[in-house]
């Protein structure tokens, strides 16, 4: 004890302090708490016994998880989102992933109105791409249905695809494919064996993005489904009723795999980079 | 989430461009482009000739002819002019309070979080994998009236004993920036991120306080990330009819809502058309004039 005279700071000035330096953290971590709470309540809620209307906690079960098709027409509507799903993200990510390599990689007249058309459909509301889809439906006397689910989700997500394509072919080392064509591969070649590999990452990147858009997308889809189901149409139709805890369930595991699947993504290209 | 890095610095990939006059960049564009000219465009177009189309008299339901009859848009205009600018001015209060809350995030991953970074990324995006309208009605659990966040504001003094947040607009601005907030703290992130933090450094070396810092330093810098921040949040939540269909009451509608219900309920196409086409042109005019005035043109 050599600093005698030297008054010892007091607790609350000590921990004023540390909240002052932490209050950014702080402040991060209620968000993270804010964005997580509505996640939580409905994970712990597909554990809840409550038979048709899961609005208050009856009781700790794991029947729902058990039997994820218990409640009637859940899974009808989740094979059909997960149909919807595959098929317009292989469609968007073929489409989007063109046109990424032709703004990434070539000069051509009309650049500036494909970006355009590009920017357009992500700076519109969802309401109105719906809306106008469906009025050309009508007009053209189309019943919705499947594949207008289909069209309409390959529509708003091309752009994504592209954008996200687009990022990780700018940010490629032009030196690579240099070096491949003084090696002598051919175009076709340094494509196939340099360019593509190192782009992939930025595909499947946009795959796993046009997924998760299509298959929790509501608003152009409710406008665009005519009778067929959805697994976000589900829920907003069972809304009114009381949400079945199967739901909660299927909300849940859908949380998990994509998690597991982005965790996966990130080792795996961390462990590349090390190579 | 690359996607938003890209919008939000607005670079474009022209760098190493390898052939020039060949037809491959045309042949790799067409069949994306002719979907999107096919169901996007063409569309729209399809949009603005129902909204002029007139019912002809002891016509069946659902049943429209071209007269051009472009009085419809004041008609519409009039009868939800209250729903219209409780849109925009929902969709900006959600994009003020989501900004609010975005920005100290986004900062602190860029700037405190060290090796947690992309793990703290990753949670940001996350519960955009739990279905955004079973997040939504969960709201409407959690803030019930007899729930655990209304219960602990009403041990407050001062507060009614009547009060609750849900079926209130507070409800659905509440909801409108939670729905978003990833795409506002993911492009903030992404310009943040690139701040040099020794620019940072050198503001308090020239004895800039930290407020100073950050307003004459951080906020400029961080500008590009804010504008497509608050475009990715405004744009969709003044279409957006899902937050006041379940957080909301009838007097909380939404031009979403009146659009939704013009085409399925009533099934009076035109008005429904003439509000939406209405809605897409505010928004337009709204983006370019705030692109323009933020200084950031590159961005399209």
């Amino acid at each position: 004890m050599t600093t005698i005279n030297a008054p010892m700071p007091s607790l609350s000035h000590r921990a004023s302090r540390w909240f002052s330096r932490n209050l950014i953290r702080i402040y991060a971590a209620l968000a993270f708490i804010y964005l997580f709470i509505p996640v939580a309540y409905t994970f712990v809620f597909s554990f809840n016994d409550a038979g048709k209307s899961n609005l208050v906690w009856q009781g700790f079960t794991l029947e729902n998880w058990q039997n994820p098709c218990g409640a009637p027409q859940v899974c009808e509507a989740v094979v059909n989102s997960l149909q919807i799903g595959v098929i317009s993200t292989v469609l968007a990510t073929i489409l989007g992933t063109m046109i990424a390599f032709a703004l990434g990689r070539y000069k051509f007249k009309g650049r500036k109105s494909t970006n355009l058309l590009i920017f357009l459909p992500m700076a519109t509301p969802e309401v109105v791409l719906g809306a106008s889809l469906l009025a050309m439906f009508l007009n053209l006397r189309v019943n919705p249905g499947f594949w207008t689910i289909v069209i309409s989700h390959v529509m708003f997500c091309i752009s994504f695809v592209v954008v996200t394509v687009k990022a990780r072919i700018a940010s490629l080392d032009p030196r690579l494919e240099q070096a491949a064509m003084d090696l002598y591969a051919n175009e076709r070649e340094t494509f196939r064996y340099v360019t593509l590999p190192l782009v992939m990452p930025g595909i499947a990147g946009a795959a796993l993005l046009a997924f998760s858009l299509s298959f929790d997308d509501f608003i152009i889809t409710n406008f665009n489904s005519g009778v067929v189901s959805t697994f976000p149409k589900f829920v907003y139709v069972s809304a009114a009723r009381g949400i079945p805890a199967q739901a909660n369930v299927i909300g849940s595991a859908m949380f998990f795999i994509a998690l597991i699947i982005v965790i996966v993504g990130q080792v795996v290209s961390r462990k590349r980079k090390k190579i | 989430m690359a996607f938003l890095h890209a919008v939000s610095t607005g670079k474009s990939a022209t760098k190493s461009v390898l052939k020039s006059r060949s037809l491959t960049p045309y042949l790799l564009l067409a069949p994306g482009l002719i979907w999107l000219v096919t169901f996007f465009i063409i569309p729209i177009f399809s949009l603005g000739s129902t909204s002029t189309m007139v019912r002809p008299d002891g016509a069946q339901i659902g049943v429209y002819v071209q007269e051009l009859r472009f009085a419809n848009y004041v008609d519409a205009f009039i009868a939800n002019q209250d729903q219209y600018i409780r849109s925009f001015v929902y969709a900006g209060l959600a994009t003020i309070l989501a900004l609010l809350i975005a920005y100290p995030l986004a900062y602190a991953i860029a700037f405190k979080a060290g090796k947690y970074r992309n793990i703290l990324l990753v949670l940001v995006i996350a519960p955009f994998f739990t279905s955004f309208l079973l997040r939504t009605i969960a709201w409407t659990q959690i803030l019930a009236d007899s729930g655990p966040v209304v219960s602990a504001i009403k041990v407050l003094p001062f507060v009614d004993e009547l009060f609750r947040i849900n079926n209130t607009s507070t409800a659905v601005v509440i909801g409108l920036a939670y729905n978003f907030l990833p795409f506002m703290t993911l492009p903030l992130y992404a310009s943040l991120e690139r701040i040099d933090p020794r620019t940072l450094e050198a503001a308090g070396d020239l004895y800039a306080n930290g407020l100073t810092t950050f307003r004459k330093v951080t906020l400029p810098l961080s500008m590009p990330g804010l504008v497509a921040g608050t475009l990715l949040t405004f744009i969709p939540a003044a279409g957006d009819y899902v937050n006041a269909a379940i957080l909301g009451n009838p007097g909380t509608k939404m031009i979403g809502n009146v659009i939704e219900s013009r085409f399925f309920a009533v099934v009076d196409y035109p008005t429904a058309a003439a509000l939406s086409f209405t809605l897409m042109a505010t928004i337009l005019i709204l983006v370019t004039v705030y692109i323009r005035r933020s200084g950031t043109d590159e961005l399209v």
